[in-house]
């Protein structure tokens, strides 16, 4: 079956699935060397490429039903390829919108620090560095030599464990072959699931389960055609990567803003 | 015993006094300079902001004073291109005023970035896309402008000026001055503009989002417009504040009421286009969102319906009547209400459009995030103040920056026997004013 030759990798998260283990977060952190500090209670200062939000549905008991939402970066790619909000605004070019893998890149070493991206991402995706990363004594022996620590200062972000696509495509190179297997390329998060909540694939490729599960609509940006499939705050048109399903309407509703008269339920409420 | 280096025909206070106050001044300089370098060598963890608060109070004072600011480009604008030959009086004052006002906003900035060092990355990997990249070049190239419409001033000092050389390149300068102040509005135009586009082009924030022509949203006009109409507002006030605490008048009333008129007229139509753009933006783009008007405006402890009021109606509509209506600039009272409110609105327009922005919650299940700022960031913001109030204090005391002062403040006789004695003081005959 002929396919566009460009990778859209993406997400798709079943929140019918997810228990909220938290599983994601860790793999991610330990995968990508995040920094952490002794106290990590305030969450608007500490970095979590990958955050597990709980949000229950607002009503009284016995009607009250909780979901728990992962949210990585949302690898938007805007409304035409590559005008995603961060991208487009970065003064130095430090972050950069990957035509070839849909992947929105953080160039560490040219960051300066502006937060501009910050400002522009609606999903509060991004992350500062406002301290020098410190591990514990011991621990630096186990940072991942394939991801380079950030320093004091600059942005950083999830970047669909890009060094796990470039390893990947080494080894294929080795190979001889010039294209990857679904499985060669997985991010942390998805293999650290328990519940096998997040899949994770080539968004272009119809053969991957991620194309299968939303079937994305070129013509509108990649939006799903499957009707229990939503990306967050879709009327912005930030056209991200990341899907949502679910069998539950407010847990769908929830994944945008709706005026009065387009939705009636209540809001969904965030806890911690 | 500086008396040689002050303006002939002017009369200064006691260099005690002087260096009295400056040193006052100068203590809150220091612990400005303190609070810059412990961002600098411990990191912005010295601040308040955080990952929701990425901008915060620096990149406010930064919009802020760039928008009082704009009077300098303006007042050029009006005295050398549109030839309004009474604003002289008054156009080296506004110069002064935007070259603090520029210098403060680079300082900032440099204070305000994670990684001051490659504060240059901006220059050399300039993203051309990204509306920032735009100020940077815009607001540095400007400074240069200010630099230079400046340096005339500072080489009219009486010592400064006996060197032939020097006098003659302040002459020449004059001479091509026009130039450099058609620079000044065209670079102004781009960096004031570009700071709206800022807010503006955040198509993931509906709060700042705003349509607009080709690529520059309607906010990038209206910061435009609005540092044009307050700018000379800031400088009418700070003139204001000078005479009051010098005790002299030092323009005349008909080059402040000319800024005032037009800077009313500028007001006025600007809060008419803005009131135009939030009504589109409230009915037509933030429900295309998915947001009603009053979801920016209410579940949280500050940001209420209650500053549209302020800016719109309180410090826009209200000081442009004041000021169209001759009754009203010329009354001083309601002149000096009229300035501070414009100042107010125009600082208010930009805090709303930098903090607010940040404040509003965007997801479904987020949160209204409040901050306020930390010592180190409220005293870096009070540094430039302290840096302004100095070089303006060096500036009047030994620049001839009032044209006119010497002939609104005559000396009287006396002064003359003074003159022997140390005492800062010329002859009139001697007086030859000073003109940007």
């Amino acid at each position: 079956m002929k396919y566009n030759k460009n990778h859209r990798f993406g997400m798709v998260i079943d929140l019918d699935k997810c228990t909220g283990c938290g599983s994601c977060m860790v793999a991610c952190m330990a995968e990508n060397n995040v920094p952490f500090r002794k106290d990590e209670s305030n969450k608007l200062l500490s970095i979590t490429w990958m955050r597990v939000f709980r949000l229950t549905n607002g009503e009284p008991f016995p009607k009250t039903d909780i979901c728990y939402l992962p949210r990585p970066c949302m690898q938007c790619a805007g409304q035409h390829e590559g005008h995603s909000p961060c991208v487009s605004v970065c003064p130095a070019t430090a972050t950069d919108y990957g035509i070839e893998t849909g992947i929105v890149s953080q160039i560490y070493t040219r960051c300066f620090g502006c937060r501009y991206c910050m400002a522009s991402c609606p999903y509060h995706s991004r992350y500062f560095n406002w301290w020098d990363p410190i591990w514990p004594t011991g621990m630096e022996k186990y940072l991942s030599p394939n991801v380079s620590p950030r320093m004091r200062g600059v942005v950083e972000k999830c970047s669909f464990c890009y060094h796990r696509y470039q390893l990947a495509k080494e080894k294929a190179f080795m190979e001889k072959r010039r294209e990857l297997k679904e499985s060669e390329y997985q991010t942390a998060c998805a293999q650290a699931c328990p519940a096998n909540a997040i899949t994770f694939g080539d968004l272009n490729n119809p053969d991957h389960a991620v194309h299968r599960m939303v079937n994305p609509d070129p013509k509108h940006g990649g939006r799903p055609k499957n009707p229990h499939a939503v990306r967050l705050l879709e009327r912005l048109g930030t056209n991200p990567k990341v899907y949502y399903l679910s069998s539950r309407n407010w847990i769908r509703q929830a994944g945008d803003n709706h005026l009065k008269n387009e939705a009636k339920i209540k809001k969904p409420v965030h806890h911690g | 015993m500086d008396s040689a280096l002050i303006p002939k025909g002017v009369k200064r206070c006691p260099l005690w006094q002087f260096l009295l106050f400056i040193g006052a001044v100068g203590i809150v300089l220091l612990w400005g300079v303190y609070a810059m370098l412990l961002c600098w060598f411990k990191g912005l963890n010295q601040t308040n902001m955080n990952d929701y608060y990425g901008f915060a109070l620096w990149i406010w004072a930064d919009l802020a004073v760039i928008a009082v600011g704009g009077g300098a480009f303006f007042t050029g604008l009006l005295r050398y291109i549109f030839g309004k030959d009474v604003l002289k009086n008054i156009i080296n004052y506004a110069v002064l005023i935007g070259f603090i006002c520029y210098s403060s906003a680079l300082l900032i900035l440099a204070i305000d970035i994670g990684q001051p060092l490659r504060g240059w990355f901006i220059f050399w990997h300039a993203n051309v896309h990204s509306m920032l990249t735009e100020v940077a070049f815009c607001l540095s190239c400007y400074f240069g402008v200010l630099t230079i419409e400046y340096l005339p001033l500072i080489l009219e000092n009486r010592q400064i000026e006996k060197v032939p050389f020097f006098h003659h390149l302040s002459h020449n300068m004059h001479e091509v001055m026009a130039v450099f102040a058609a620079t000044g509005a065209f670079l102004s135009f781009f960096h004031q503009g570009s700071l709206g586009g800022v807010a503006g082009v955040l198509f993931g924030r509906p709060f700042a989002y705003r349509e607009g022509v080709f690529i520059w949203p309607w906010t990038f006009f209206l910061f435009t417009w609005s540092a044009a109409a307050c700018g000379p507002c800031f400088t009418i006030l700070v003139t204001k504040i000078t005479e009051t605490i010098t005790r002299k008048k030092l323009v005349k009333d008909n080059a402040i009421e000319l800024l005032a008129k037009i800077s009313g007229w500028m007001i006025l139509t600007y809060i008419i286009a803005k009131t135009m753009s939030m009504w589109y933006w409230a009915t037509v783009t933030a429900p295309s969102k998915g947001f009603t008007l009053m979801e920016f405006y209410s579940n949280n402890p500050l940001y209420g319906i209650w500053i549209v009021v302020a800016e719109i109606l309180i410090c826009g509509f209200v000081p442009a009547f004041i000021l169209i209506t001759k009754k009203g600039r010329k009354n001083p009272l309601t002149l000096w209400i009229a300035v501070i409110l414009a100042v107010i609105g125009v600082c208010l327009n930009r805090w709303v459009m930098v903090l607010q922005v940040m404040a509003v919650p965007v997801m479904t299940f987020d949160h209204w995030a409040m901050y306020y700022p930390s010592w180190q960031e409220v005293a870096t913001t009070i540094l430039p103040v302290a840096y302004g109030v100095i070089l303006i204090a060096i500036s009047y005391r030994y620049l001839p920056v009032f044209p006119n002062e010497a002939e609104l403040n005559p000396i009287e006789p006396v002064a003359e026997e003074a003159t022997a004695v140390e005492s800062p003081v010329e002859l009139e005959e001697d007086l030859k004013p000073a003109e940007a």
